[in-house]
Formats: C-alpha cells, structure tokens, sequence
C-alpha cells in the first residue's frame, strides 16, 4: 500500500514575462505514495497550482520546468517527450480546476467532455465510456445520472458542474488526480456535497490526490498529509492530525492562529436602536432582490449580516448607504428618517454613514494618490485644508499602521491588498462617522492579512465607539467579530438576534444547514456531519 | 430551435429595418439641411427663374415634405428611382447594370479573401509571438496603412505595366464573357482583398487568441488531447461565432471599399457612379446609391448579428 | 519612470513611428522653408523627369513635385490633425458625460448615434458633400461630425465601465458634484483608451481625407495635397513612372508610424501600471 506513485525532487518553474524571469516554485520536492491524498495549501501566490499542474508535467505557457525531476511511477515527466505525456495525461492523472464553469467547453454537452478522453487514449469504447460515466454520475449524486450528460455545461448549477468534472477526471480510474481548489467558488452549504462526494469517490477508487485549497478546514477533511507552501518553497510537511495539532514553522503557526481571534463581546445592552431598517424592498431594474428586510442596530455594537451569493445581503448595504434607492420601506438613524438617495443626504448625513467595500482594488482610484485620496474625504466631508488636513492625515496613516512619510505618495497599484483596505478604512474614518458599513472587506484577502484587518477594524470600533454592520459569508469571521446576527436568504431575513443566540441555538432550519456547513478544523469534522445528517 | 431564439432574431430583423428606415429618412431628409432654396442651390451660377422653377416642379418641393418622402421611398420601394438631373434618364437605368457588376466585383474579392484573412489568422494565432506570427502582423498593420488607392496603383504598376500580366482599366461590358470579365476583374478584386483582408485577419486572430487562452481550452490539454484536436474540437467551434461575426463586418467594409477601387480601375460600377453624381451634385441618383449601399451595409451587419446568436450555445441551447 | 527613461524602453518600431512623424512634423510646419518652390508656382513644362533642379520631377501643371509634397504634409495633415481635434472635443465630452450621468438623455444619444453610424462613413459624407459643396470648412465640418459619433461610442463605454468601480460610488457618497467626478475621478483612467483612440481616429480620419481628395471631392485645387496628388498624375503611372506613388506611400508611412506609436502606448497602458 505504501508503494511510490509520484515523487518530485528539487523542482524549480520559472516564468518570464516582459524579458523577465521570475521564480514561480524553487526547489520543491514531494513524495506521494499510492491511494494517498496530499493537501497543498498556502496564500495566493504561493505556487500551489504550479506546482500541481507540474505534477501532470504540464507548465502553462510562459512557464518552464527549469530544473529537477517528476518521476510518476518510475518514468521522469521532464524529459519524456511531449507526445508520452500526452498519454499518460487523462488516462492515469488527471485534473479539476477550480472553476467548472470557464473548464467546461460551452459548445460541447457533459456527456461528450466526460467520454472524451477514454475514447481519445483508446481505453474504452463509447458504451463502456457511457456506462461508466453514468455510474460515476450517480456516485457522485448528481440529479438524473442517466440524462444529465446530455444537458451543456451552462444548464447545470456550479456545484454539480464541479461533480462532473470530478467525473471526468475519474472516469479512467487515473492513478493520481489534481485538485485545484474545486470547492473554492461555491458557497458553504453547496460545498458540504461537493466534499463528501469527491472523498468518497477519492476513497472508493482507491485514487491518489493532490488536493490544492487555501482553506485549513477543508484541507484538514480531504488530506492524509499536508504540505504548507509560501512564496513558492515548501515550507512544511506532516501527517494531518500531527501537523493540525502541532505546527512546527512560525509561518504554519500563524496560519494556524487565525481563526483564534475573537472580539470581546459587548454585554447584551437595551439602548435605543442607533440604525434602523424597515420594511426595505429593492430592486435592481425590475428583478426584485429584497422583500421587506427589517434591522436593527444599537450604538457601538457590531452587527454581522450573513448570507451565500444572491442573498442581498450587498444590496442591503447600497441601501441603507443610499446608493440604491429602496422601492419601499425607510431608513432611519436616531429614529430619524434618512432620506432614500444619497444625492438628498445632506453633507451630514453622507459624512455620518460611511461605507468600506470588498474590493480595494475597486474601491481605490488607481490614479489617485493615498495623500489625495485621503485628503479629498477631509476637505470635501470635514472642511480640513493646508496644514490641519496634512497633521490629520499623518494621524489617520498611523491609526492604521501606516508610514506617512512612505505611503502616503503612493498611487494605490504600489500597496499590497491589505494596505490597500487599509487605506480603505482610513477613507471611511477620515469623516469621523457614527455609522459604518464594512461590504464582505475581508473576503478578497489572504487569511492572515484579513485577519489584521479584522484586528484593525475591531481596535478602531472600540476606540472611537462605531457602530458597525458586517456583511460577510464566512461563518468564521461572524464569530470573531460579531455582537448581533442577522442571517439573510433570497432577499429575506430568516434569523437575528445576538451572536450565540443565532449561531448557536438556530431555530431556522436553513441557518442550522448553514451553521453545520461551515467547515471546522477538526479532521473528523465531515465524518462527524455525515453521520448526523445520515441518522 | 426554440421559441426564445426565433423572437430573439425576428426582434433583430424588426430592429435591422427600423433602423433602414431611419436611415433613408436621414437619406432624404439631407436635403432638407441645404441652406436656402435647394433648387437654386443644386443649379448654382447657371440657374435661371425658368429653370429653377421647372427643377422644383420635378422635385416636387411645392409639396409638403412627408409627402414626397412617402413618394419617395414607395418609389424606391417599387424600383421606380426617379430621374437624373444631369442626364435626365430614370435612375433606375443608371443603375442597374452597375449594380450587378459591383455585388459581383464584392463577390469575387470575398471568395478571395475570406478563406485567406482566416487562413493566415488562425495561422497567426496558432503560432503566437513566432517569427510567422510577427510577420503576418506587421504586414496586415502595413496594410490597413496605406490608403486604398495606393494599394490599387502599386498593383497597377506591378501587375499591368511592369510585368503585364493583367489590363490596368477594368472596363467591363455587359456583353463580355465569363472568361473576359475574370481577366478584367482581377486586378481590382485582388486590390480589395489587400485592403479588406488585413481586418478580417487581424480580429480572427484576436478572437482565436482569445478562445486558446479560456481555462477549456487549458483542459483540454490535460486530458491528454492533441494539439490539433484542441484546436479543432474545442477551440474552433467556440471561436466560430466571433469569427463569422468578423467576416460579416467586414463584407460591409467590402462594400464601401469598392468606391474607391471602383474609381482607379474606371470599373462601371455603383461606387464610380456615386462619385460622379456627388461631383456633379445630381441628388436623385446619389441618394438612390446611398440606399443602396446603406441597406447592404445593414444587412450585412444584421446577418453578422443573427449569425452570432445562431452559433452562441448558450442561446441555441436555452435552459 | 522620468520621461526620458519612458522614451529609452521604447521598442524599435516606436522609435521608427516617433522619427517619421518628427520629420514630416518639422517638414510640415516649416513648408515655406523648406520646400525648393511655391506650392502653386508653375516652374517648368508638364510631366518633367527627374532632374538636378526637379528632385522629383514635375506634376502635371508644371508644378515642382518635392515642394508640392512638403506643401501637402502641411495641409493634409494639418487638416485631418484639426477635423481630428474637433472630432475628439465634442464626441469625447459628450461620450464621457453620457456615460458617467446615464439616464434617458444617455440612451436617446446612443440611440440616435446607432442609427448614423449604421451607414457607413465614406457614404455618409458623400452624401453630405453632394448636398454641402465641397469647401474646406465643410469637408472638416463633415467629417468632423461623423468621426464625432465613433468618438462618442468609445468614450461613452469607456466611462461606463469605470462608473461601475466602487470608487465611484466612494466619490458619489462624498457628495462630489457632477464636474468633480468626471475630472477627478472618470478623466484620470479615460486617458490611456482616449489617447490610443485619438491616433487611431486620426489615421482613419488622414485616410478618409486622402481618399476624398482622391476621388476628387476632398480638399479642391489648387491647393497642394497628397490624395488629390495622386489623382492630377496617376497616368504617369502607366507609363512606368513611379512618381504618383510617392504622395500616397507618405499617407502610408505617417499613418504606419501614428499606428506604430499608438501600439506602444496601448501595450504599455495595458501592461504597466503606474
């Protein structure tokens, strides 16, 4: 059983560009045995798919397996001809990308994608291939296995897009299949599914995999080992539960750390709501996106509004912003109403609600200074000029572990992304506002990155006594920071109240489903799951 | 073909000739922009009370304007043209044979250079950043360059008087045979292949490009496929669309093109009459050319349109 | 990166494109200096060859060919550089604000630049000349206007791909006026597409003027211009002299060298980020 199937020595991929060569993966080495599943994991940038791919002794164009050796059962990857690669790429390794929906061929049906390889490399005819591709169809749970290869890739959802390219990858019973974070794009409770399908399947088949994700908790239910990557080296190496529980480099140990953060709560208080919701319904153009939302939120308190994809869970913040007009229902701060577009707000209003979006790179003028761009919100929002406007914005950089005298004539493409939101929330704090919307801030931005900032935002609310609203789809950030939840779902709010009532006593179906589906970094997590759901 | 995608093309067409319709009341109504009385206007130095007040008549500017429109384009309609001012012959006899050697001139230049822009497109793409890659796209920049009279003369003076291959007039005649009109037609059909196919080529490789570089395309590699089943199964047919969207524009440029050409190679066709009668400010017959090459150039474009939808799978194969 | 730095890292066909366009600029702007004779002096007999007092011979009025060529630069670029201009004000500023303030007024613009620009621009114009005459002020009028329409189509998607960035929205919950945003926020990130456009604009707009003139309806004798060049001694050409040619192979080269310019620019826009 503990038979090599693939060991890679001293790889080294470079990359050029422009008349450049970069170092994209630098002496990286692995072994992977038979029937076993490695977990890459690491920041972006660190070169987990790279690495993956040269697995397959495939580099993207532009991309070089500049030095060392892939041996895949006894045969160097490297400097065998392209056209042996060829076969034994599809036949016994094979690939699932991280986004179904752009791997997918929008022209060619399920069906034909899936056969196409046991066909191409001659190992089954077209019968067996269907046959097979069926059966794997059904053991992966996917909905009409006998008629669903017939639909094409846009008339399926993402998550059974992402089941049907595990069973293309699977449907010659490859030796070795690359998974690059195939559950990335989806949304928690549509997650679960895919994960337990691909590892029972992984099981079943007795196939070894290299599974590719950024995310601890899924790594720590997919992976006999893990191999933490940074920066395009191998950083550390280990069984899972040994290196779960005990992480040995500094860089895994902070990895490690951070979903420990946690917010001191503020007792539950009975102060009158500082911004209210009520009755909100919104449309973008005629396709109704909020039926009625009602919130509420008491001054210096944090309320986490979670929700998956197209729960208007965003568009509850452009309008309480003002952004989007609501069609009906009203706003209020103080129990006073604000009015619904932000071109009636008075420059009080607009100063007092102050908005920070998801993405920074969006969110920042790429032509703007940091000096401008901070300076603008003083002199528009706070009538600062001259010297008081230059003494406050030296302030505000160091209120966010910034160096005025480097950062603040830098255009925004000279900041990485977490300087960028921090840069971000200097804006917002520059007005000096009561009221301030945080839009999914963190959800852009590496783990331990979007945790300083949490810490940030976190210091910030204590000191200067915010009120937040947080919107989020990650259930981990929720309780790190939280005081209040609300839980929305297409367009409406099933559950609120305080964070331990909501999260851990869910009354609502849909928020328990949510709740369990979040994944833990305990390895038996997923068991554990299963078991109850089966029961 | 579902219902969705019927009403999806028959609102194009409806769009296609509404727009048609705006264009020949653009057409027509530009008359109405001439500054002061246009019968005097079109005579110039020459008019006299006599004749300005018969040329009025014959334009039927003593009547309300809606009403000539609808005169006029029932004429256009119905294939009455109207008359000449310079010649005094009906329109539609000045046009009609030209008409058909300029659709066949087009013609003859499409099958030229259709297959060859894609050809050396896909060619280009295929073979990105290479030496052959480089040199058909510094050659179709070239091309798209030089100004559509250049192209013609510098053929003229290779292909007819230095080496005399070919006639350097195209003066076709309605009598003359296949045979004769091919040794005639070449050298300005291969004239307008030069300055159509440098935009054909440049957008098939640009959308080729486009389709290698999708993550299906990525793995389609990894299931092990070869390069030409890559390109053959997964990439062309995702690249057709775009491809036979580019063919379709450019046709319309085609059609324009042809007014110049038309006029180095005194070739009998609507382009070189256009241009006369513009010269000779013999309105009738320059907005009857104008519809004409107006509703070519829009069909064309809507045919582009309803092409591209019929190969979007997407659409063709609705949820 | 300093200007100069900017200009080293220039890729060899950008130098080539910037040299050409530098001495046809000097050429242009210096016509009286720099040609031998008037643009309008008839100096010797019809159809000269090429001599030592006629570089390039003599056109078909007696007519110098070099001077007429400077002469020509100065015109016919000058000409399509101003109807390039025009063109670019009014389509650019009309385009930016349509997109930034969508809205009614925005769809009825693009609408009804649809329709124009559903015919094609040399019939269009023709049809316009046959009914405007064929001054200068009015072929630049003319074209101007119909140029105006594609300007405006690209400027108005360009500021409409940049109101849906979420500083935009920054600036809107600011409460910046209208002006300020498009200065401050749109004008900044339309440059790079606007100033790539402008050369494109420009070859097509020097291209169409040269085809006008050509066929006879552009810029009127006997002001010297390279379309109109090529017409006056296009029978030259059957007779084995490639002197016609020459006008026309300089419409070639300015426009190749605007075009190779304006590659480099859009690659390092694209590929930069500053």
């Amino acid at each position: 059983m503990s038979e090599t199937l693939l060991e890679i020595r001293g790889l080294t991929i470079t990359a050029r560009s422009g008349g450049k060569t970069s170092t994209l993966v630098e002496d990286a080495s692995l072994t992977l045995n038979r029937g076993e599943v490695l977990g890459l994991i690491g920041e972006s940038g660190a070169g987990k798919s790279t690495l993956g791919l040269a697995a397959m002794g495939f580099a993207r164009d532009g991309c070089r397996l500049a030095r060392g050796s892939v041996v895949f059962d006894g045969q160097d990857l490297v400097k065998m001809p392209e056209r042996r690669r060829r076969r034994l790429r599809g036949a016994r390794v094979a690939y699932v990308a991280q986004s179904a929906a752009a791997s997918f061929n929008p022209a060619r049906t399920l069906l034909e994608q899936t056969i196409e390889a046991p066909l191409r490399h001659g190992l089954m005819t077209r019968a067996e291939a269907e046959r097979e591709a069926i059966a794997l169809y059904t053991r992966l749970r996917l909905p009409d296995p006998e008629t669903i290869g017939r639909r094409y890739p846009h008339q399926v959802s993402g998550g059974q897009l992402q089941r049907a390219m595990t069973a293309m990858a699977m449907i010659t019973r490859p030796d070795l299949i690359v998974f690059d974070e195939p559950t990335t794009a989806l949304d928690v409770t549509t997650q679960v599914e895919v994960l337990a399908a691909i590892r029972d399947a992984v099981a079943e088949l007795d196939t070894a995999a290299i599974y590719i994700t950024h995310d601890l908790a899924v790594v720590a239910q997919m992976a006999d080992r893990i191999m933490v990557m940074r920066h395009g080296k191998v950083v550390e190496e280990g069984e899972t539960a040994a290196l779960m529980s005990n992480p040995q480099a500094d860089y895994t140990k902070s990895l490690w750390s951070v979903r420990e953060f946690r917010a001191q709560t503020k007792p539950p208080s009975s102060a009158a709501p500082h911004v209210e919701a009520r009755g909100i319904v919104a449309t973008y153009g005629d396709a109704p996106v909020l039926h009625g939302v009602d919130l509420s939120i008491q001054p210096g308190r944090t309320l986490a509004v979670i929700g998956e994809s197209g729960s208007g869970k965003s568009t509850l913040a452009r309008v309480i912003s003002g952004l989007l007009p609501a069609r009906e229902g009203e706003c209020r701060m103080h129990g006073e109403a604000l009015p619904p577009s932000y071109r009636q707000r008075s420059r009080e209003d607009l100063r007092r609600v102050q908005m920070i979006f998801q993405m920074a790179d969006t969110a920042l003028n790429p032509k703007i200074k940091v000096r401008d761009a901070l300076g603008r919100a003083l002199t528009r929002l706070m009538g600062l000029r001259g010297r008081a406007r230059e003494e406050r914005l030296h302030q505000l950089m160091r209120e966010i572990d910034m160096d005025p005298a480097i950062h603040l004539d830098r255009y925004p493409g000279e900041l990485s992304g977490g300087q960028k939101q921090r840069i971000a929330i200097a804006r917002a704090l520059a007005a000096e506002p009561e009221f301030l919307i945080c839009d999914e801030v963190t959800s852009a931005l590496d783990q331990v990155v979007a945790e300083e900032i949490l810490r940030l935002l976190d210091r910030l609310q204590r000191e200067r006594g915010l009120t937040m609203m947080f919107i989020t789809h990650d259930i981990a950030t929720v309780r790190a920071l939280a005081d209040d939840v609300v839980v929305m779902k297409d367009g409406h709010v099933v559950a609120a109240g305080q964070k331990d009532d909501v999260l851990d006593r869910p009354t609502d179906p849909y928020v328990r489903t949510l709740m369990e589906s979040a994944p833990e970094m305990d390895p038996a997590w997923l068991d554990r799951l299963l078991a109850s759901r089966a029961a | 073909m579902s219902g969705g995608l019927a009403r999806m093309i028959a609102v194009r067409i409806g769009l296609g000739a509404l727009t048609l319709l705006l264009i020949s009341g653009l057409i027509f109504g530009a008359m109405g922009l001439l500054p002061g009385d246009v019968a005097e206007a079109i005579l110039g130095q020459n008019r006299t009370p006599e004749t300005v007040a018969a040329l009025r008549t014959q334009l039927g500017l003593d009547q309300p304007a809606w009403s000539r429109y609808l005169d006029w384009i029932g004429g256009m309609l119905t294939g009455d043209f109207g008359k000449s001012l310079a010649s005094g012959r009906p329109v539609a006899d000045l046009i009609g044979g030209r008409l058909v050697n300029t659709l066949s001139l087009a013609a003859y230049a499409a099958l030229i250079s259709v297959p060859l822009s894609i050809a050396l497109g896909i060619l280009a793409a295929l073979y990105r950043g290479r030496l052959a890659d480089r040199g058909i796209s510094i050659g179709a920049l070239t091309a798209i360059s030089m100004p559509d009279f250049f192209v013609a003369y510098v053929m003229i003076f290779l292909f007819a008087v230095t080496w005399g291959l070919l006639p350097s007039l195209a003066a076709v005649t309605p009598d003359a045979g296949l045979g004769e009109w091919l040794y005639r037609a070449t050298l300005p059909a291969l004239a307008l292949t030069l300055a159509t196919s440098a935009h054909m080529l440049r957008m098939t490789r640009a959308s080729i490009v486009n389709v290698l570089a999708s993550p299906y395309v990525e793995m389609a590699k990894l299931k092990g496929l070869t390069p030409s089943r890559v390109v053959v199964r997964h990439a062309l047919p995702n690249a057709l669309a775009p491809i036979i969207n580019v063919v379709a524009v450019n046709l319309a440029f085609l059609i324009v093109g042809v007014v110049v050409v038309e006029t180095v190679f005194v070739y009998p066709g609507l382009g070189q009459l256009l241009v006369d009668s513009v010269a000779a400010r013999d309105v009738p017959v320059v907005q009857a050319a104008c519809l004409i090459f107006a509703a070519a150039y829009v069909s064309l474009n809507l045919l582009a349109d309803i092409l591209a939808i019929l190969t979007n799978p997407r659409l063709r194969t609705a949820r | 990166m300093t200007r100069l730095a900017v200009l080293r890292s220039a890729p060899p066909t950008a130098w080539f494109g910037l040299l050409v366009l530098t001495v046809v600029a000097l050429l242009a702007l210096f016509a009286p200096f720099a040609a031998p004779y008037g643009e309008r002096e008839v100096v010797a007999g019809p159809f000269e060859v090429w001599s030592e007092s006629h570089w390039l011979g003599t056109d078909n009025l007696g007519r110098d060919m070099l001077s007429r060529l400077i002469w020509g630069a100065r015109n016919t670029i000058g000409m399509a550089l101003l109807t390039t201009m025009i063109a670019f004000v009014v389509g650019a500023a009309t385009g930016l604000l349509a997109g930034t303030v969508g809205g009614w007024a925005d769809r009825l613009l693009a609408w009804i630049v649809d329709v124009i620009m559903a015919m094609p621009s040399l019939i269009l114009a023709l049809l316009l000349i046959s009914i405007f005459g064929a001054s200068t002020a009015m072929l630049i009028g003319i074209i101007a206007a119909i140029e105006a329409t594609r300007v405006f189509r690209l400027s108005r998607a360009v500021a409409m791909n940049i109101t849906v960035m979420e500083y935009l929205d920054a600036a809107r919950l600011r409460g910046e006026s209208l002006p300020s945003i498009l200065w401050r926020e749109v004008l900044p990130n339309a440059s790079a597409p606007l100033v790539a456009e402008f050369g494109l604009r420009f070859c097509f707009v020097f291209l169409f003027v040269s085809s006008l003139s050509f066929l006879g309806l552009g810029i009127q004798p006997p002001t010297a211009d390279w379309g109109s060049m090529v017409r006056d001694n296009a029978t030259l050409i059957t007779y084995g002299d490639v002197t016609p040619l020459l006008p026309a192979a300089a419409i070639a080269l300015v426009t190749v060298s605007v075009n190779l310019v304006v590659d480099w620019v859009l690659h390092r826009s694209s590929g930069l980020k500053d």
